[in-house]
Protein backbone atom coordinates (compact mmCIF):
# COMPACT_ATOMS: atom_id res chain seq x y z
CA UNK A 1 0.00 0.00 0.00
CA UNK A 2 1.33 3.44 -0.74
CA UNK A 3 1.60 6.71 1.51
CA UNK A 4 -0.24 8.16 -0.54
CA UNK A 5 -4.16 7.88 -2.31
CA UNK A 6 -4.44 8.76 -5.95
CA UNK A 7 -7.87 9.26 -7.62
CA UNK A 8 -10.44 11.22 -9.74
CA UNK A 9 -13.81 13.13 -8.40
CA UNK A 10 -16.20 14.38 -10.51
CA UNK A 11 -19.06 16.34 -10.12
CA UNK A 12 -21.87 14.77 -12.85
CA UNK A 13 -22.44 17.44 -15.07
CA UNK A 14 -24.15 17.57 -18.13
CA UNK A 15 -22.01 19.83 -20.24
CA UNK A 16 -21.85 20.36 -23.77
CA UNK A 17 -19.53 19.02 -26.00
CA UNK A 18 -18.45 22.56 -27.87
CA UNK A 19 -17.21 20.33 -30.96
CA UNK A 20 -20.42 18.17 -32.25
CA UNK A 21 -23.05 19.89 -29.48
CA UNK A 22 -23.84 16.65 -27.97
CA UNK A 23 -25.05 16.11 -24.47
CA UNK A 24 -25.08 13.08 -22.72
CA UNK A 25 -28.92 11.87 -21.13
CA UNK A 26 -28.66 11.63 -16.99
CA UNK A 27 -28.97 7.80 -17.71
CA UNK A 28 -25.81 7.73 -20.14
CA UNK A 29 -23.72 10.19 -17.56
CA UNK A 30 -25.03 7.97 -14.48
CA UNK A 31 -23.48 4.69 -16.44
CA UNK A 32 -20.41 6.89 -17.70
CA UNK A 33 -19.28 7.22 -13.59
CA UNK A 34 -19.97 3.57 -12.86
CA UNK A 35 -17.66 2.91 -16.36
CA UNK A 36 -14.64 5.79 -14.68
CA UNK A 37 -15.03 4.35 -11.32
CA UNK A 38 -14.20 0.98 -12.31
CA UNK A 39 -11.96 2.43 -15.02
CA UNK A 40 -9.95 3.92 -11.48
CA UNK A 41 -9.12 0.54 -10.46
CA UNK A 42 -8.50 -0.97 -13.09
CA UNK A 43 -5.59 1.98 -14.22
CA UNK A 44 -4.72 1.41 -10.21
CA UNK A 45 -6.05 4.16 -8.79
CA UNK A 46 -7.39 4.38 -5.12
CA UNK A 47 -10.17 6.38 -4.90
CA UNK A 48 -13.49 7.78 -7.01
CA UNK A 49 -15.42 10.40 -5.49
CA UNK A 50 -18.83 12.15 -6.54
CA UNK A 51 -20.11 15.65 -5.80
CA UNK A 52 -23.34 15.91 -4.35
CA UNK A 53 -25.96 17.91 -6.67
CA UNK A 54 -29.50 18.79 -6.68
CA UNK A 55 -29.23 21.23 -9.12
CA UNK A 56 -30.56 20.07 -12.96
CA UNK A 57 -27.75 19.73 -15.38
CA UNK A 58 -26.10 17.40 -12.65
CA UNK A 59 -26.54 13.66 -12.41
CA UNK A 60 -25.25 12.88 -8.22
CA UNK A 61 -28.17 13.41 -6.43
CA UNK A 62 -28.18 9.86 -4.34
CA UNK A 63 -24.13 9.08 -3.59
CA UNK A 64 -24.34 6.68 -1.29
CA UNK A 65 -26.61 3.93 -4.04
CA UNK A 66 -24.20 5.04 -6.68
CA UNK A 67 -20.95 4.29 -5.13
CA UNK A 68 -23.11 0.93 -3.30
CA UNK A 69 -23.92 -0.11 -7.05
CA UNK A 70 -19.82 0.97 -8.00
CA UNK A 71 -18.95 -1.15 -4.86
CA UNK A 72 -20.48 -4.24 -6.27
CA UNK A 73 -18.60 -4.44 -9.28
CA UNK A 74 -14.75 -2.97 -7.84
CA UNK A 75 -12.67 -4.86 -4.98
CA UNK A 76 -10.60 -2.14 -4.38
CA UNK A 77 -10.67 1.70 -4.21
CA UNK A 78 -12.47 4.06 -1.97
CA UNK A 79 -15.66 5.48 -2.63
CA UNK A 80 -15.66 9.18 -1.37
CA UNK A 81 -17.88 11.95 -1.92
CA UNK A 82 -16.58 15.48 -3.64
CA UNK A 83 -18.21 17.02 -1.66
CA UNK A 84 -21.37 15.62 0.44
CA UNK A 85 -23.54 18.25 1.80
CA UNK A 86 -22.81 18.12 5.66
CA UNK A 87 -25.81 21.57 5.76
CA UNK A 88 -29.09 19.87 4.21
CA UNK A 89 -28.64 16.31 4.94
CA UNK A 90 -30.17 14.98 7.33
CA UNK A 91 -27.42 13.78 9.85
CA UNK A 92 -29.14 10.41 11.07
CA UNK A 93 -29.46 9.58 7.00
CA UNK A 94 -25.81 10.24 6.41
CA UNK A 95 -24.66 8.03 9.33
CA UNK A 96 -26.89 5.39 8.45
CA UNK A 97 -26.38 5.51 4.25
CA UNK A 98 -22.41 5.55 4.56
CA UNK A 99 -22.07 3.37 7.61
CA UNK A 100 -24.32 0.88 5.47
CA UNK A 101 -22.01 1.70 2.37
CA UNK A 102 -19.05 0.91 4.59
CA UNK A 103 -20.51 -2.20 5.32
CA UNK A 104 -21.50 -3.47 1.96
CA UNK A 105 -18.07 -1.86 0.35
CA UNK A 106 -15.75 -4.21 2.54
CA UNK A 107 -14.57 -0.84 4.48
CA UNK A 108 -14.42 1.39 1.32
CA UNK A 109 -15.86 4.36 2.35
CA UNK A 110 -15.18 7.70 3.26
CA UNK A 111 -16.71 11.17 2.76
CA UNK A 112 -15.58 14.61 2.20
CA UNK A 113 -18.28 16.84 3.77
CA UNK A 114 -18.74 20.24 2.82
CA UNK A 115 -21.41 23.21 2.87
CA UNK A 116 -22.40 22.83 -0.87
CA UNK A 117 -21.97 25.93 -3.24
CA UNK A 118 -25.15 26.88 -4.27
CA UNK A 119 -28.01 28.97 -1.84
CA UNK A 120 -30.83 27.64 -3.35
CA UNK A 121 -30.14 23.83 -2.38
CA UNK A 122 -30.83 25.07 1.35
CA UNK A 123 -34.74 25.38 0.54
CA UNK A 124 -35.25 22.36 -1.39
CA UNK A 125 -34.73 20.43 1.64
CA UNK A 126 -35.98 22.76 4.42
CA UNK A 127 -33.02 24.56 5.31
CA UNK A 128 -32.08 28.08 5.64
CA UNK A 129 -29.10 29.45 3.41
CA UNK A 130 -28.16 31.79 5.62
CA UNK A 131 -27.66 29.15 8.04
CA UNK A 132 -24.80 27.67 6.43
CA UNK A 133 -21.98 27.77 9.02
CA UNK A 134 -24.10 27.01 11.93
CA UNK A 135 -25.51 23.97 9.94
CA UNK A 136 -22.55 22.86 8.97
CA UNK A 137 -20.95 22.46 12.82
CA UNK A 138 -23.99 20.92 14.29
CA UNK A 139 -24.85 18.84 11.40
CA UNK A 140 -21.78 17.24 11.69
CA UNK A 141 -21.24 17.51 15.55
CA UNK A 142 -24.43 15.21 15.63
CA UNK A 143 -23.14 12.71 12.80
CA UNK A 144 -19.78 12.18 14.35
CA UNK A 145 -21.92 11.45 17.88
CA UNK A 146 -24.26 9.19 15.96
CA UNK A 147 -21.42 7.16 15.09
CA UNK A 148 -18.85 7.57 17.83
CA UNK A 149 -21.42 6.59 20.60
CA UNK A 150 -24.08 3.42 20.46
CA UNK A 151 -26.36 5.43 22.46
CA UNK A 152 -27.05 9.09 21.49
CA UNK A 153 -29.21 11.78 23.43
CA UNK A 154 -28.86 14.95 21.49
CA UNK A 155 -30.79 18.59 21.42
CA UNK A 156 -29.99 21.09 18.62
CA UNK A 157 -31.40 23.91 16.82
CA UNK A 158 -32.15 22.54 13.36
CA UNK A 159 -33.90 19.17 14.18
CA UNK A 160 -36.13 17.51 16.68
CA UNK A 161 -34.43 16.07 20.26
CA UNK A 162 -33.19 12.77 20.11
CA UNK A 163 -33.68 10.45 23.08
CA UNK A 164 -31.83 7.05 23.21
CA UNK A 165 -31.07 6.97 19.52
CA UNK A 166 -29.19 4.42 18.07
CA UNK A 167 -28.10 4.77 14.37
CA UNK A 168 -27.49 1.91 12.54
CA UNK A 169 -25.91 -0.32 11.24
CA UNK A 170 -23.00 0.63 13.94
CA UNK A 171 -19.88 1.52 11.75
CA UNK A 172 -17.70 -1.71 10.64
CA UNK A 173 -15.08 -2.70 13.06
CA UNK A 174 -16.42 0.15 15.15
CA UNK A 175 -14.29 2.52 13.59
CA UNK A 176 -16.34 5.26 11.37
CA UNK A 177 -15.55 6.29 7.73
CA UNK A 178 -12.90 8.45 7.81
CA UNK A 179 -14.29 11.88 7.23
CA UNK A 180 -12.54 15.06 5.03
CA UNK A 181 -14.02 18.61 5.29
CA UNK A 182 -13.68 20.41 2.22
CA UNK A 183 -14.46 24.12 1.34
CA UNK A 184 -13.16 26.58 -1.28
CA UNK A 185 -13.15 29.62 1.18
CA UNK A 186 -14.59 29.30 3.77
CA UNK A 187 -11.37 28.94 7.06
CA UNK A 188 -14.39 28.01 9.62
CA UNK A 189 -14.66 24.54 7.29
CA UNK A 190 -10.99 24.08 8.36
CA UNK A 191 -10.94 25.03 11.86
CA UNK A 192 -14.10 22.55 12.10
CA UNK A 193 -11.69 19.61 10.12
CA UNK A 194 -8.74 20.35 12.67
CA UNK A 195 -11.38 20.86 15.61
CA UNK A 196 -12.18 16.80 15.26
CA UNK A 197 -8.63 15.63 13.73
CA UNK A 198 -10.33 15.11 10.64
CA UNK A 199 -8.75 15.60 7.28
CA UNK A 200 -9.26 18.81 5.25
CA UNK A 201 -9.58 18.66 1.67
CA UNK A 202 -8.74 21.50 -0.63
CA UNK A 203 -10.21 21.17 -4.37
CA UNK A 204 -7.23 23.04 -5.73
CA UNK A 205 -8.91 23.47 -9.10
CA UNK A 206 -9.80 26.95 -10.54
CA UNK A 207 -8.00 29.10 -8.44
CA UNK A 208 -4.20 30.43 -7.56
CA UNK A 209 -2.35 27.96 -5.42
CA UNK A 210 -1.54 30.64 -2.94
CA UNK A 211 -5.60 30.61 -1.73
CA UNK A 212 -4.88 27.25 -0.99
CA UNK A 213 -1.96 27.51 0.93
CA UNK A 214 -3.70 29.97 3.25
CA UNK A 215 -6.06 27.87 4.07
CA UNK A 216 -3.95 24.67 4.20
CA UNK A 217 -1.90 25.91 6.03
CA UNK A 218 -4.25 27.32 8.86
CA UNK A 219 -5.68 24.00 9.18
CA UNK A 220 -2.18 22.72 9.96
CA UNK A 221 -1.79 25.11 12.82
CA UNK A 222 -5.05 24.72 14.38
CA UNK A 223 -4.49 20.58 13.79
CA UNK A 224 -1.55 20.85 16.43
CA UNK A 225 -3.70 23.82 18.74
CA UNK A 226 -6.26 21.32 19.10
CA UNK A 227 -3.52 18.63 20.44
CA UNK A 228 -4.01 16.36 16.97
CA UNK A 229 -0.17 16.24 16.25
CA UNK A 230 2.38 18.63 14.53
CA UNK A 231 0.99 20.65 11.67
CA UNK A 232 2.60 18.10 9.25
CA UNK A 233 0.69 15.20 10.99
CA UNK A 234 -2.38 16.40 9.77
CA UNK A 235 -4.50 14.93 7.26
CA UNK A 236 -4.45 16.86 3.49
CA UNK A 237 -5.91 15.97 0.53
CA UNK A 238 -5.80 17.96 -3.00
CA UNK A 239 -7.29 18.32 -6.40
CA UNK A 240 -6.19 18.87 -9.91
CA UNK A 241 -6.85 19.22 -12.96
CA UNK A 242 -4.81 18.02 -16.50
CA UNK A 243 -5.39 17.12 -19.73
CA UNK A 244 -2.40 14.77 -21.37
CA UNK A 245 -1.46 13.83 -24.49
CA UNK A 246 2.18 12.65 -25.15
CA UNK A 247 3.06 15.71 -27.12
CA UNK A 248 2.20 18.48 -25.22
CA UNK A 249 1.00 20.80 -28.65
CA UNK A 250 -1.38 18.04 -29.29
CA UNK A 251 -3.15 18.24 -25.53
CA UNK A 252 -3.44 21.59 -25.87
CA UNK A 253 -5.33 21.96 -29.34
CA UNK A 254 -7.68 19.25 -28.21
CA UNK A 255 -8.27 20.50 -24.83
CA UNK A 256 -8.59 24.11 -26.09
CA UNK A 257 -12.39 24.12 -26.96
CA UNK A 258 -13.56 22.58 -24.23
CA UNK A 259 -11.60 25.36 -21.89
CA UNK A 260 -12.87 28.05 -23.57
CA UNK A 261 -16.80 27.00 -23.24
CA UNK A 262 -16.41 25.24 -19.83
CA UNK A 263 -18.81 26.28 -17.21
CA UNK A 264 -16.36 27.72 -14.50
CA UNK A 265 -14.02 29.43 -16.66
CA UNK A 266 -14.85 30.04 -20.03
CA UNK A 267 -15.04 32.99 -22.20
CA UNK A 268 -12.47 34.17 -19.66
CA UNK A 269 -8.86 33.90 -19.52
CA UNK A 270 -6.50 32.41 -22.13
CA UNK A 271 -5.85 28.60 -21.48
CA UNK A 272 -2.35 29.83 -21.20
CA UNK A 273 -3.11 32.53 -18.75
CA UNK A 274 -5.14 29.86 -16.46
CA UNK A 275 -2.25 27.73 -16.74
CA UNK A 276 -0.13 29.55 -15.35
CA UNK A 277 -2.27 30.88 -12.80
CA UNK A 278 -3.85 27.99 -11.66
CA UNK A 279 -2.92 23.95 -10.96
CA UNK A 280 -4.75 23.24 -14.33
CA UNK A 281 -2.14 21.23 -16.51
CA UNK A 282 -2.10 20.59 -20.10
CA UNK A 283 0.34 18.83 -21.81
CA UNK A 284 2.87 16.03 -21.80
CA UNK A 285 2.51 13.27 -19.03
CA UNK A 286 5.78 14.94 -18.59
CA UNK A 287 4.52 18.03 -17.58
CA UNK A 288 1.35 16.40 -15.40
CA UNK A 289 4.09 14.73 -13.47
CA UNK A 290 6.11 17.86 -12.77
CA UNK A 291 3.04 20.03 -12.08
CA UNK A 292 1.72 17.37 -9.52
CA UNK A 293 4.80 16.84 -7.70
CA UNK A 294 5.70 20.62 -7.07
CA UNK A 295 1.82 20.51 -4.70
CA UNK A 296 3.64 19.18 -1.85
CA UNK A 297 6.73 22.00 -2.23
CA UNK A 298 3.45 24.22 -1.80
CA UNK A 299 1.08 22.49 0.77
CA UNK A 300 3.56 20.49 2.38
CA UNK A 301 3.66 16.48 2.16
CA UNK A 302 -0.39 14.96 1.98
CA UNK A 303 -2.22 12.06 1.95
CA UNK A 304 -4.52 12.40 -0.93
CA UNK A 305 -4.40 13.22 -4.91
CA UNK A 306 -7.40 13.76 -6.98
CA UNK A 307 -7.88 14.99 -10.32
CA UNK A 308 -10.81 16.11 -12.23
CA UNK A 309 -10.81 15.03 -15.81
CA UNK A 310 -14.60 14.27 -17.06
CA UNK A 311 -15.99 17.64 -16.97
CA UNK A 312 -16.19 20.76 -19.80
CA UNK A 313 -18.31 18.30 -22.26
CA UNK A 314 -15.57 16.01 -22.35
CA UNK A 315 -16.80 12.82 -23.81
CA UNK A 316 -16.48 9.59 -22.35
CA UNK A 317 -13.89 7.28 -24.94
CA UNK A 318 -11.16 10.66 -24.15
CA UNK A 319 -12.10 10.89 -20.49
CA UNK A 320 -10.87 6.80 -20.50
CA UNK A 321 -7.90 7.56 -22.80
CA UNK A 322 -6.99 10.45 -20.14
CA UNK A 323 -7.37 7.66 -17.41
CA UNK A 324 -5.22 5.35 -19.35
CA UNK A 325 -2.23 7.97 -19.22
CA UNK A 326 -2.44 8.52 -15.61
CA UNK A 327 -2.56 4.78 -15.06
CA UNK A 328 0.92 5.15 -16.78
CA UNK A 329 2.44 8.11 -15.08
CA UNK A 330 1.39 6.69 -11.62
CA UNK A 331 3.82 4.42 -10.40
CA UNK A 332 6.24 7.80 -11.50
CA UNK A 333 4.03 9.80 -9.15
CA UNK A 334 3.90 7.05 -6.15
CA UNK A 335 8.09 6.63 -6.26
CA UNK A 336 8.80 10.46 -6.21
CA UNK A 337 6.17 11.67 -3.65
CA UNK A 338 6.98 8.27 -1.36
CA UNK A 339 10.88 9.26 -2.02
CA UNK A 340 10.27 13.17 -0.80
CA UNK A 341 7.99 12.24 1.82
CA UNK A 342 9.60 13.13 5.77
CA UNK A 343 9.23 10.36 8.32
CA UNK A 344 6.78 10.60 10.60
CA UNK A 345 4.05 12.01 7.91
CA UNK A 346 1.13 9.95 8.15
CA UNK A 347 0.09 7.59 5.58
CA UNK A 348 -2.94 8.17 3.47
CA UNK A 349 -6.16 6.83 5.86
CA UNK A 350 -7.89 3.50 5.31
CA UNK A 351 -10.34 1.21 7.21
CA UNK A 352 -7.62 -0.77 7.81
CA UNK A 353 -4.50 1.34 9.18
CA UNK A 354 -7.51 3.21 11.51
CA UNK A 355 -8.76 -0.13 12.84
CA UNK A 356 -4.98 -1.02 13.21
CA UNK A 357 -4.51 2.35 15.17
CA UNK A 358 -7.88 2.00 17.11
CA UNK A 359 -6.74 -1.32 17.94
CA UNK A 360 -2.88 0.03 19.45
CA UNK A 361 -4.32 2.55 20.97
CA UNK A 362 -7.14 0.33 22.97
CA UNK A 363 -3.67 -1.93 23.91
CA UNK A 364 -1.97 0.95 25.13
CA UNK A 365 -1.66 1.12 29.09
CA UNK A 366 -1.34 5.12 28.88
CA UNK A 367 -3.14 7.46 26.16
CA UNK A 368 -0.62 8.43 23.93
CA UNK A 369 -0.47 12.56 23.42
CA UNK A 370 1.89 13.41 20.42
CA UNK A 371 2.53 16.85 20.65
CA UNK A 372 6.02 16.88 20.45
CA UNK A 373 7.78 18.76 17.91
CA UNK A 374 10.61 16.18 17.54
CA UNK B 1 5.27 57.79 6.07
CA UNK B 2 1.30 57.51 5.23
CA UNK B 3 0.68 56.01 1.76
CA UNK B 4 -2.41 56.80 -0.53
CA UNK B 5 -3.74 54.81 -3.61
CA UNK B 6 -4.95 57.05 -6.10
CA UNK B 7 -7.44 54.89 -8.24
CA UNK B 8 -8.32 56.53 -11.72
CA UNK B 9 -11.06 54.88 -14.10
CA UNK B 10 -10.62 57.42 -16.53
CA UNK B 11 -11.22 54.85 -19.90
CA UNK B 12 -8.95 56.97 -22.60
CA UNK B 13 -5.76 57.93 -22.34
CA UNK B 14 -4.74 60.98 -20.83
CA UNK B 15 -8.63 61.06 -19.84
CA UNK B 16 -10.20 64.48 -17.67
CA UNK B 17 -10.44 62.05 -15.10
CA UNK B 18 -6.45 61.39 -15.28
CA UNK B 19 -6.27 64.71 -15.25
CA UNK B 20 -8.26 65.75 -12.29
CA UNK B 21 -6.30 63.05 -10.48
CA UNK B 22 -3.28 64.14 -10.80
CA UNK B 23 -3.98 67.95 -9.75
CA UNK B 24 -5.78 65.63 -6.26
CA UNK B 25 -2.62 63.84 -5.83
CA UNK B 26 -0.31 67.42 -6.30
CA UNK B 27 -2.64 69.31 -4.01
CA UNK B 28 -2.92 66.24 -1.13
CA UNK B 29 1.44 66.69 -1.95
CA UNK B 30 1.02 70.34 -0.97
CA UNK B 31 -1.25 69.78 2.12
CA UNK B 32 0.80 67.09 3.45
CA UNK B 33 4.59 66.57 3.31
CA UNK B 34 4.40 63.18 4.75
CA UNK B 35 2.43 60.98 2.22
CA UNK B 36 3.52 58.96 -1.10
CA UNK B 37 0.67 58.57 -3.66
CA UNK B 38 0.79 55.57 -5.96
CA UNK B 39 -1.61 55.85 -8.84
CA UNK B 40 -3.89 52.71 -10.12
CA UNK B 41 -4.83 53.28 -14.01
CA UNK B 42 -7.87 50.97 -14.09
CA UNK B 43 -8.05 50.70 -18.05
CA UNK B 44 -4.59 49.39 -18.00
CA UNK B 45 -6.13 46.23 -15.58
CA UNK B 46 -9.80 46.17 -17.49
CA UNK B 47 -9.42 42.51 -19.13
CA UNK B 48 -8.04 41.28 -15.98
CA UNK B 49 -10.61 42.89 -14.02
CA UNK B 50 -13.40 41.03 -16.34
CA UNK B 51 -11.23 37.75 -16.52
CA UNK B 52 -11.72 37.81 -12.32
CA UNK B 53 -15.02 38.59 -12.15
CA UNK B 54 -15.62 35.33 -13.84
CA UNK B 55 -12.95 33.17 -12.64
CA UNK B 56 -13.23 34.54 -9.29
CA UNK B 57 -9.12 34.96 -8.62
CA UNK B 58 -7.10 38.11 -9.57
CA UNK B 59 -4.68 38.11 -11.85
CA UNK B 60 -1.17 38.53 -10.47
CA UNK B 61 -1.26 41.88 -11.78
CA UNK B 62 -4.89 42.82 -10.82
CA UNK B 63 -3.66 41.27 -7.34
CA UNK B 64 -0.95 43.42 -6.84
CA UNK B 65 -3.34 46.52 -7.25
CA UNK B 66 -6.02 45.49 -5.41
CA UNK B 67 -3.38 44.88 -2.50
CA UNK B 68 -1.87 48.15 -2.72
CA UNK B 69 -5.62 49.45 -1.69
CA UNK B 70 -6.19 47.09 0.89
CA UNK B 71 -2.65 48.23 1.94
CA UNK B 72 -3.15 51.94 2.07
CA UNK B 73 -3.80 54.36 4.84
CA UNK B 74 -6.48 56.19 2.58
CA UNK B 75 -7.86 56.28 -0.99
CA UNK B 76 -8.47 59.24 -3.74
CA UNK B 77 -11.03 57.53 -6.12
CA UNK B 78 -11.98 59.41 -9.71
CA UNK B 79 -14.05 57.72 -12.27
CA UNK B 80 -15.75 59.46 -15.25
CA UNK B 81 -19.78 59.33 -15.54
CA UNK B 82 -21.49 57.69 -17.70
CA UNK B 83 -25.28 57.28 -18.13
CA UNK B 84 -25.86 59.04 -14.38
CA UNK B 85 -23.59 56.81 -12.89
CA UNK B 86 -19.38 54.84 -12.84
CA UNK B 87 -18.71 53.00 -15.70
CA UNK B 88 -18.87 49.16 -15.44
CA UNK B 89 -15.19 48.82 -15.26
CA UNK B 90 -14.78 51.29 -11.98
CA UNK B 91 -17.60 49.08 -10.11
CA UNK B 92 -16.49 45.59 -11.08
CA UNK B 93 -12.70 46.70 -10.15
CA UNK B 94 -14.82 46.91 -6.18
CA UNK B 95 -16.37 43.87 -7.27
CA UNK B 96 -13.56 41.73 -6.98
CA UNK B 97 -11.89 43.52 -3.91
CA UNK B 98 -12.33 41.94 -1.01
CA UNK B 99 -15.07 43.33 0.87
CA UNK B 100 -13.51 44.18 3.72
CA UNK B 101 -10.72 45.87 2.04
CA UNK B 102 -11.69 49.61 2.75
CA UNK B 103 -13.46 49.22 6.42
CA UNK B 104 -12.22 52.62 7.95
CA UNK B 105 -10.11 53.96 5.23
CA UNK B 106 -10.51 57.83 4.41
CA UNK B 107 -11.30 58.29 1.23
CA UNK B 108 -11.91 61.34 -1.25
CA UNK B 109 -14.31 60.60 -3.99
CA UNK B 110 -13.81 62.70 -7.46
CA UNK B 111 -15.15 62.41 -10.66
CA UNK B 112 -15.91 63.92 -14.21
CA UNK B 113 -18.62 64.18 -16.88
CA UNK B 114 -19.23 65.66 -20.04
CA UNK B 115 -21.99 67.73 -18.53
CA UNK B 116 -22.70 69.58 -15.56
CA UNK B 117 -26.26 67.48 -14.89
CA UNK B 118 -24.06 64.91 -13.62
CA UNK B 119 -22.84 66.86 -10.54
CA UNK B 120 -24.46 64.77 -7.71
CA UNK B 121 -23.51 61.22 -9.34
CA UNK B 122 -20.96 61.27 -6.57
CA UNK B 123 -23.09 62.05 -3.97
CA UNK B 124 -26.37 59.20 -5.43
CA UNK B 125 -23.63 56.64 -6.62
CA UNK B 126 -20.42 56.72 -5.49
CA UNK B 127 -21.18 57.93 -1.84
CA UNK B 128 -24.00 54.80 -1.26
CA UNK B 129 -20.88 52.71 -2.31
CA UNK B 130 -18.38 53.52 -0.08
CA UNK B 131 -20.80 53.87 2.95
CA UNK B 132 -21.93 49.92 1.86
CA UNK B 133 -17.77 49.61 2.20
CA UNK B 134 -17.41 50.78 5.36
CA UNK B 135 -14.90 53.27 4.14
CA UNK B 136 -14.37 56.61 5.99
CA UNK B 137 -15.49 58.77 3.25
CA UNK B 138 -14.62 62.78 2.80
CA UNK B 139 -17.20 65.05 3.35
CA UNK B 140 -15.91 66.98 -0.14
CA UNK B 141 -16.31 65.34 -3.13
CA UNK B 142 -14.95 66.32 -6.08
CA UNK B 143 -16.91 66.80 -9.52
CA UNK B 144 -15.37 68.60 -12.88
CA UNK B 145 -17.63 68.94 -15.67
CA UNK B 146 -16.42 70.40 -19.15
CA UNK B 147 -17.51 73.83 -17.86
CA UNK B 148 -14.81 73.62 -15.10
CA UNK B 149 -11.82 73.16 -17.22
CA UNK B 150 -12.70 76.72 -18.84
CA UNK B 151 -11.76 80.38 -17.67
CA UNK B 152 -14.77 80.66 -15.59
CA UNK B 153 -14.84 77.04 -13.54
CA UNK B 154 -11.26 76.55 -13.34
CA UNK B 155 -10.54 78.49 -9.80
CA UNK B 156 -13.66 77.28 -8.57
CA UNK B 157 -12.32 73.59 -9.13
CA UNK B 158 -9.19 74.58 -7.36
CA UNK B 159 -10.86 75.55 -4.39
CA UNK B 160 -12.95 72.20 -4.08
CA UNK B 161 -9.40 70.17 -4.77
CA UNK B 162 -7.95 72.27 -2.12
CA UNK B 163 -10.77 71.98 0.31
CA UNK B 164 -10.78 68.02 -0.26
CA UNK B 165 -7.27 67.34 -0.24
CA UNK B 166 -7.39 68.99 3.13
CA UNK B 167 -9.91 67.09 4.38
CA UNK B 168 -8.53 63.99 3.56
CA UNK B 169 -5.24 65.06 4.81
CA UNK B 170 -6.60 65.93 7.91
CA UNK B 171 -8.28 62.30 8.34
CA UNK B 172 -5.31 60.67 7.63
CA UNK B 173 -3.56 62.34 10.41
CA UNK B 174 -6.95 61.14 12.91
CA UNK B 175 -7.73 57.95 14.35
CA UNK B 176 -10.05 56.98 11.74
CA UNK B 177 -12.98 54.76 12.83
CA UNK B 178 -11.46 52.78 14.92
CA UNK B 179 -11.87 50.02 12.62
CA UNK B 180 -10.23 48.06 10.32
CA UNK B 181 -10.38 44.10 8.57
CA UNK B 182 -9.24 42.80 11.74
CA UNK B 183 -12.77 41.55 13.52
CA UNK B 184 -14.46 38.66 11.81
CA UNK B 185 -13.07 35.13 12.95
CA UNK B 186 -13.66 35.99 17.10
CA UNK B 187 -17.10 35.84 15.57
CA UNK B 188 -17.14 32.90 14.58
CA UNK B 189 -14.99 31.12 17.16
CA UNK B 190 -17.87 31.52 19.80
CA UNK B 191 -20.45 30.21 17.76
CA UNK B 192 -18.61 27.10 16.93
CA UNK B 193 -17.55 27.16 20.28
CA UNK B 194 -21.09 27.31 21.51
CA UNK B 195 -22.20 24.17 19.46
CA UNK B 196 -19.29 21.95 19.02
CA UNK B 197 -18.62 22.34 22.91
CA UNK B 198 -21.94 22.87 24.29
CA UNK B 199 -23.76 21.29 26.87
CA UNK B 200 -23.85 17.43 26.11
CA UNK B 201 -27.02 15.23 27.39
Amino acid sequence: MSSMQFGIFSVGDLTVDPTDGSIPTEHEKLQALVTIAKKVEDIGGDVFAVGEHHDSGFVPGAISTLHAFIAAQTERIILSTSIAHITTNDPIKMAEDYATLQHLSGGRADLVLGRGNTGQVYPWFGKDPSKGVELTIENYQLLRRLWDEDVVNWEGKFRTPLQSFTSIPRPLDGVSPFVWHGSIRTPEVAEIAAYYGDGYFANNIFWPKEHYIRLINFYRQRYEHYGHGTPEQAIVGLGGQFFMRKNSQDAINEFRPYFDNAPVYGHGPSLEDFQAQTPLVVGSPQEVIEKTLAFADYFGDYQRQMFLVDHAGLPLKTVLEQLDLLGEILPTLRAEFDARRPAGVPDAPTHANRVAARDAKLASPVEPVETSKA
Amino acid sequence: MTTVVAITAGLSETSSTRLLTDRLVESLGRQTGDVSVEIVALRELAHDVVDATLTGFASPRLQDALDKVAAADGLIVATPIYKASYPGLFKSFFDVMETDAVIGKPVLLAATAGTARHSLAIEHTLRPLFAYMQALVVPTGVFASTHDWGAEGAQALEQRIDRATAELASLLKGAGTGRSRDDEFDLFSETFRSIAEGPRA
